[in-house]
């Protein structure tokens, strides 16, 4: 069975809400939509306080084509465009609205009948997508519409679908996999006809036999798309890795992009809004959030608007237990601790994991050993060991030399570590300084050309 | 025995042998230096804290002895006597700079900010900056891992257990800026040092609104503006709900001081002015205040003449060249 060549590890699967149908999330009263839930510049607002907004209408334009359109996923008043503080704590820009009734904006299709032929061009389709304001929902929120327009003289072979979900807990990826197999498999050929891919893959780990089988009968009827069943391994959800696992070409260091080996890679869940934002004119308001944790009384996948607070997941879950160390926006391996769970559900939020005390504390740092495991585990053939030093010790030049941009942040390294030093914490401290060194060094260069 | 005279006399003949080749490389590729520089090096501390830009005391000497316009060059560990005595034996006019002292702006001690999370990752200020807001809510104030403490060349900040938060001891600290740069929240600052360490400052960086301020944080500067007005020299300025007091302004006439609500403006080295009778009830009274603002200020200043004079003649005379120094910068 196919997986990436290099590194990687197995964490704990503890998959608990697999086998929970989605359930729709009431609609929240009041929701907080940050200006900046994409990679990129932050969108710019368009109400302000007092408007009255309906569901689905744009409330934030795109600040650059590196940006992504915000819609209302309520509808009702907006109180207040301020800064809010988000899941880790900081004060961010949002837009404040108060639910008043579900009213929609027109041109927004709300039927689950199955629309499957698409006659627009290319550019109309990445156009729709960009209206929508898609982007990676599978954590790293990279606005789709520009990972869709192919730059000059590079050619997109083929389009992969992500539907690994590596990450211990989450569970999101794989019932929308099951529960809108038809509609993500038409998502999958409306991206193959927006980049002009003859080929299609889905990546899906072997610990999900009943999504591959699904989707397997499904994209019998379809040419070009194949479902690859894919070993367990963490990261394999990692664009490189996946890319690496399904057609054996491996990513060159930054600044390459994955277009260079003529690959495209679109989350699952992505897949499926590319369908709704085509074929039905819905924007990105709603996503399926997984809340999960062993201490939790029902762990479920909520289909939840965007701006939802965090607590009300997980009131809907059973409440939070009582001794509960930590609760992560994301899962366990790549996610955020927070100290805000007021915070909204953004457009990358796939779960929220609930830990106890004792799972949630790490153990007392030691020294290191230099065994090695963390090299072996990094799927990025890097020296964690050496470069979380190195930043320890400021040595920028080392440090950049030595790749540390190339990191994913999946965290093998930490996990694998039997003196549990925090190498990850250092390393992103450096892989930060480091991005910043060479933004100021291209910013000095340019006034010059 | 014939061995070891051998072996001697070998080692004799290739010693000379090195010896001789060595000297004749060392005409060949001689570097020609300027003397001046070991002597320059020699006046500068030698601290190589890297305060004056340079990576250390070599280098800063061999600019000061290579450059003609020596005014932008600076060494904050010798200060201007230092640099006074360097321009004089290179014949060359020395910057001037009023010593500094690093000021830790930042009030929130263990009881006035509660902690709200427990940070469990790689203690340090800069990872937890990278990650989170920290362990308390307040988004600007010191964060309490110590990157200062270890960034200090001359031990000069430490710690406190007690309130979490670092503390500088102005006698060893050199101003040479390590801790400003090492703080990623930007709460250390280089102010003007008064003699016997006297200081007035807000302690406080941050910029949110009162309300939320106050949620976490009971020493936090509100932005109320009340210093401001009681500030007879213009030093103090509010910006982003922040104040400010500039150093080069102020007079140390610690009126501030008393009118701040939250406590946020720190008075070190002196005693706080004698509280007026009405101060305990003073918030209570501000609306009344707003009513009559010139008709009240008027007494309060004639009231306060006489301590604040007494207060104001210590630091008068010192204060003056303060006031001169910056005619030489400019």
């Amino acid at each position: 069975m196919k997986t990436f060549p290099m590194g990687g590890v197995h964490p704990s699967e503890n998959k608990l809400s697999s086998a929970r149908a989605i359930e729709v999330l009431p609609l929240p009263e009041v929701v907080n939509i940050p200006l900046a839930q994409h990679i990129g510049a932050p969108a710019v607002a368009k109400v302000a306080k007092g408007d009255k907004v309906l569901t689905g209408q744009l409330i934030a334009e795109a600040g650059s084509f590196m940006s992504a359109n915000i819609h209302s996923p309520i509808s009702g008043t907006v109180t207040a465009v301020d800064l809010v503080p988000n899941g880790q704590g900081l004060r961010q820009m949002m837009i404040t609205i108060k639910r008043e009734g579900d009213d929609w904006a027109e041109g927004i299709d709300r039927s689950a009948t199955l629309v499957k032929e698409c006659n627009l061009s290319a550019q109309e389709i990445i156009a729709r997508i960009k209206a929508a304001g898609i982007v990676g929902m599978g954590g790293a929120t990279f606005p789709t519409h520009v990972k869709l327009s192919i730059p000059a003289g590079k050619k997109a072979e083929c389009v992969i679908i992500n539907g690994v979900e590596c990450e211990p807990y989450l569970t999101s990826d794989h019932r929308t996999m099951l529960e809108h197999g038809e509609e993500l498999v038409v998502g999958v050929t409306i991206l193959m006809k927006a980049v002009g891919g003859e080929k299609a893959y889905i990546g899906i780990e072997n610990n999900k036999p009943d999504a591959i089988a699904h989707l397997s009968k499904i994209v019998a009827a379809y040419k070009g798309i194949e479902v690859v069943p894919l070993k367990v391994r963490y990261p394999q959800g990692g664009e490189k890795q996946l890319i690496a696992a399904v057609t054996g070409r491996q990513v060159p260091p930054p600044p390459a992009l994955p277009i260079d080996v003529g690959a495209v890679v679109c989350n699952a869940s992505t897949t499926f809004a590319v369908y709704q934002a085509v074929q039905k004119g819905m924007p990105l308001i709603q996503r399926v959030v997984t809340i999960t944790g062993k201490s939790l009384k029902e762990p479920k996948n909520l289909l939840t608007r965007m701006g939802t607070p965090v607590s009300t997941l997980i009131a809907a879950a059973g409440g939070l237990p009582e001794n509960t160390g930590k609760v992560i926006n994301g899962g366990p391996m790549m996610g955020r601790a927070m100290v805000n769970l007021d915070s909204p559900v953004t457009k990358g939020c796939s779960g929220i994991t609930v830990m106890s005390e004792h799972d949630a504390r790490r153990h007392e740092a030691s020294q290191c050993i230099k065994c090695a495991k963390c090299v072996a585990a990094c799927p990025m053939g890097l020296e964690p060991y050496y470069l979380s030093k190195m930043t320890q010790k400021k040595n920028w030049d080392e440090v950049e030399a030595r790749m540390i941009t190339s990191c994913i942040e999946c965290g093998c390294c930490q996990s694998t570590c039997p003196a549990y030093l925090p190498l990850l914490d250092w390393i992103r401290l450096g892989k930060q300084t480091t991005m910043g060194r060479i933004r100021a060094r291209a910013a000095a260069a340019a006034p010059r050309k | 025995m014939e061995v070891l005279l051998y072996t001697i006399l070998t080692l004799c003949v290739l010693g000379v042998l090195a010896a001789v080749i060595l000297y004749f490389v060392a005409q060949k590729f001689r570097v020609e230096e300027d003397p001046r520089i070991d002597e320059v090096e020699k006046m500068l501390p030698g601290a190589n804290c890297g305060g004056c830009g340079f990576a250390g005391c070599r280098g800063m000497a061999d600019a000061l002895v290579k450059r003609d316009d020596i005014s932008e060059l600076f060494c904050p560990v010798g200060g201007s006597d230092c640099m006074k005595a360097v321009a004089a034996y290179l014949g060359k006019a020395a910057a001037e700079k009023q010593p500094e002292v690093a000021t830790v702006r930042c009030g929130g001690t263990c009881e006035k900010r509660p902690r709200t999370n427990e940070f469990n990752g790689a203690k340090s200020c800069a990872v937890a900056a990278s990650l989170y807001v920290g362990e308390t809510g307040c988004a600007f104030g010191c964060l309490g891992f110590g990157d200062c403490v270890a960034a200090c060349a001359f031990d000069a900040i430490h710690m406190n257990p007690q309130t979490g938060l670092p503390e500088v001891d102005p006698d060893k600290c050199t101003a040479c800026g390590a801790c400003v740069k090492a703080c990623p929240k930007m709460v250390i600052e280089l102010r003007k040092k008064w003699p016997k360490n006297r200081a007035v400052y807000v302690s406080c960086v941050s910029k949110d609104k009162g309300a939320v301020v106050m949620k976490a944080c009971k020493a936090g500067c509100i932005g109320c503006g009340k210093c401001e007005k009681v500030c007879a020299f213009g030093a103090i300025t509010i910006a982003n709900n922040l104040a400010y007091i500039d150093p080069q302004k102020c007079k140390l006439c610690r009126k501030c001081v008393n009118e701040c609500p939250t406590g946020a403006i720190k008075l070190v080295g002196m005693d706080p002015l004698p509280k007026e009778p009405k101060a305990p009830a003073a918030p209570k009274a501000a609306p009344a205040e707003k009513a009559a603002p010139a008709a009240k200020e008027t007494p309060k200043a004639t009231q306060a003449a006489a301590p604040v004079e007494k207060a104001a003649a210590a630091p008068a005379p010192k204060a003056a060249p303060a006031a001169k120094e910056p005619n030489h910068e400019s």
